[in-house]
């Protein structure tokens, strides 16, 4: 028989910690601090709302770019939020989630050999999307220094002139980091000075924990360079609804939208139905789901502190960074052996790109009594550690 | 900082002060003071303990009363409002829009207890014009909290 694979897909290397991903889940009595996703249930209002569509019998396709109420509502909740106005009509698809988005902006917009620059730390998914939309992946360095924000200087370090697209992965998962107002600034002007292109997952923007959230594309002349990329998963807690969204200038979306047409047709219709009930009645509910998560984010920020591990502190997303460097282990072989001796469950920095090493990802996606819990663990773990460094 | 703190300890009165002080990003001095102040104001009027009593193997019953009556001269509903709350065994009172005047609840050892309340006490007060009394079968949801268990989480251990 011939070989039934394609070479390219072959090529693309499985996540990293893989292994230690079916470690984890292979034990069922560890608790977890390794969560991508809200620990709140949807609000009530949308979960009723999807029941109700369902009752109605509303379970055809919508049109491909997504129902007319809710792109309408987008275009107004993104206005309010972020101050940069889309058409409904042109400039807006629903996805099924944001990582469809991703993937569709990487199809519509790379021919063979342009680069993707993707700053690191980051998401698993732009490298492999990019690879596989015949991109060439180039990882951009963030450091601990610059508290995991992108600068010009680590720009400057890997562009060439065959750069397409600059992704923009801010709040960050999984660094917590943040990018303000005056830290876009010199981003902004370095993309339109080298004509690129931003594809800017803000996925996480409603979990911003100081000053409200900027998004690139509200600089100006930056609206018509960038793909702008989010959805309900995070901050409305609705990861399993899968409904995300891209807004973008009419040429690039027209594109993007055909991939979507033929690939997926449309996003599932009631997760879209209750989604319009997400945006019109729900700021308070999330709001509060945000409050929630900045008073864990300060208690773990706090219990760092009194453990004396080292931690910069972070203001998005619901995760901190925490260095492990001073125990000269790897950042697997430190999650294995927290994993084997106190049952805690964290991610190694390393499954976000090489530069993660010597850093956890911990999320903070979970009650306050299961996280004093697993800090407890986690501070005996290290207690251990640093007697046995002696 | 007011709004912040009654926020959180409206579901959890038992928070621990420093932990407070964290979580709210302050000190422990400022939420002790704001606290105290707002006791002092009657702001916070309480810290009560929500108690399931059917599972704490205690017999009680609660009811609530639909009461009507004839406002008086110069004190409106507040007088004959005062002669019913003084009772320990009224748990609430409130004032209400619509085709009552009062309405009372109340936590008895029996339905009889409760009954002879409502036909001794409440009844033959001058100003009470009638009274309809419903039974508690079931609590549900009580003070914003879910009594029935929840089911435990279905999430993932680890996702990137």
């Amino acid at each position: 028989m011939r070989n039934p694979l394609s070479e390219k897909v072959v090529e693309v290397k499985p996540s990293g910690i893989r292994k230690f991903f079916d470690l984890v889940n292979e034990m069922t009595d560890a608790i977890s601090l390794g969560v991508g996703e809200p620990d709140f249930d949807t609000p009530w209002r949308i979960r009723e709302e999807g029941i109700f569509s369902l009752e109605r019998g509303r379970t055809f396709y919508t049109s491909n770019a997504g129902l007319k109420e809710l792109k309408v509502e987008i275009a107004k909740y993104i206005e309010k939020k972020m101050h940069v106005p889309y058409d409904y009509n042109h400039e807006i698809m629903v996805t099924v989630g944001g990582s469809e988005a991703i993937d569709m902006a990487f199809r519509a917009m790379l021919d063979p050999g342009d680069e993707v620059l993707i700053p690191q730390p980051s998401y698993v998914s732009y490298v492999p999307c990019a690879y596989m939309a015949d991109g060439v992946p180039v990882p951009v360095e963030l450091k601990v220094e610059n508290e995991f924000k992108l600068t010009v200087k680590a720009l400057e370090k890997v562009y060439t002139p065959k750069a397409k697209i600059l992704v923009m992965p801010f709040p960050n998962n999984p660094t917590g980091s943040i990018m303000t107002r005056e830290d876009l600034e010199p981003i902004a002007k370095f993309v339109q000075e080298h004509d690129l292109f931003v594809l800017s997952d803000e996925i996480y923007s409603e979990l911003s924990y100081k000053g409200e959230h900027v998004s690139i594309a509200s600089f100006p002349g930056m609206k018509e360079r960038t793909i702008m990329i989010n959805g309900f998963s995070k901050g409305f807690a609705m990861t399993g609804w899968r409904l995300g969204y891209a807004c973008a200038p009419r040429v690039i979306l027209e594109q993007m939208l055909k991939l979507h047409q033929f690939a997926i047709m449309c996003a599932p219709t009631n997760s879209q139905y209750a989604a319009v009930e997400g945006l019109r009645n729900c700021q308070d509910e999330v709001e509060e789901m945000r409050q929630s998560y900045n008073q864990r984010r300060r208690f773990l920020m706090h219990e760092f502190e009194r453990m004396n591990l080292k931690c910069f502190e972070p203001y998005g997303a619901f995760y901190v960074f925490p260095s492990i460097r001073e125990f000269g282990l790897t950042s697997e072989e430190f999650a294995t052996q927290l994993l084997e001796e106190e049952k805690v469950a964290v991610v190694p920095g390393t499954a976000f790109g090489d530069c993660g090493e010597g850093f956890l990802r911990i999320s903070y996606a979970y009650s306050l009594e299961d996280l004093k819990e697993a800090i407890g663990r986690l501070e005996r773990f290290i207690q251990k550690l640093r007697v046995r460094e002696q | 900082m007011r709004n912040a703190i009654l926020k959180c300890i409206e579901k959890n009165s038992r928070v621990d002060i420093k932990e407070l002080a964290v979580m709210l990003g302050t000190d422990e001095v400022t939420i002790a003071n704001e606290m105290a102040a707002m006791e002092k104001e009657k702001v916070i009027c309480g810290y009560h303990t929500l108690i399931d009593w059917d599972k704490a193997g205690v017999e009680i019953v609660n009811a609530l009363i639909e009461v009507r009556v004839t406002p008086q001269r110069n004190q409106g509903f507040d007088h004959i409002a005062e002669r019913i709350y003084n009772y320990p065994e009224v748990d609430a009172v409130y004032l209400i829009s619509g085709a009552y005047d009062l309405l009372v609840t109340l936590e008895g050892k029996s339905l009889r207890e409760v009954s002879q309340f409502v036909s001794d006490k409440l009844s033959p007060l001058d100003s009470v014009l009638s009274t309809a009394t419903h039974f508690i079968l079931k609590k549900y949801k009580d003070h914003g909290t879910i009594m029935v268990p929840k089911k435990s989480s279905e999430r993932m251990l680890v996702t990137p």
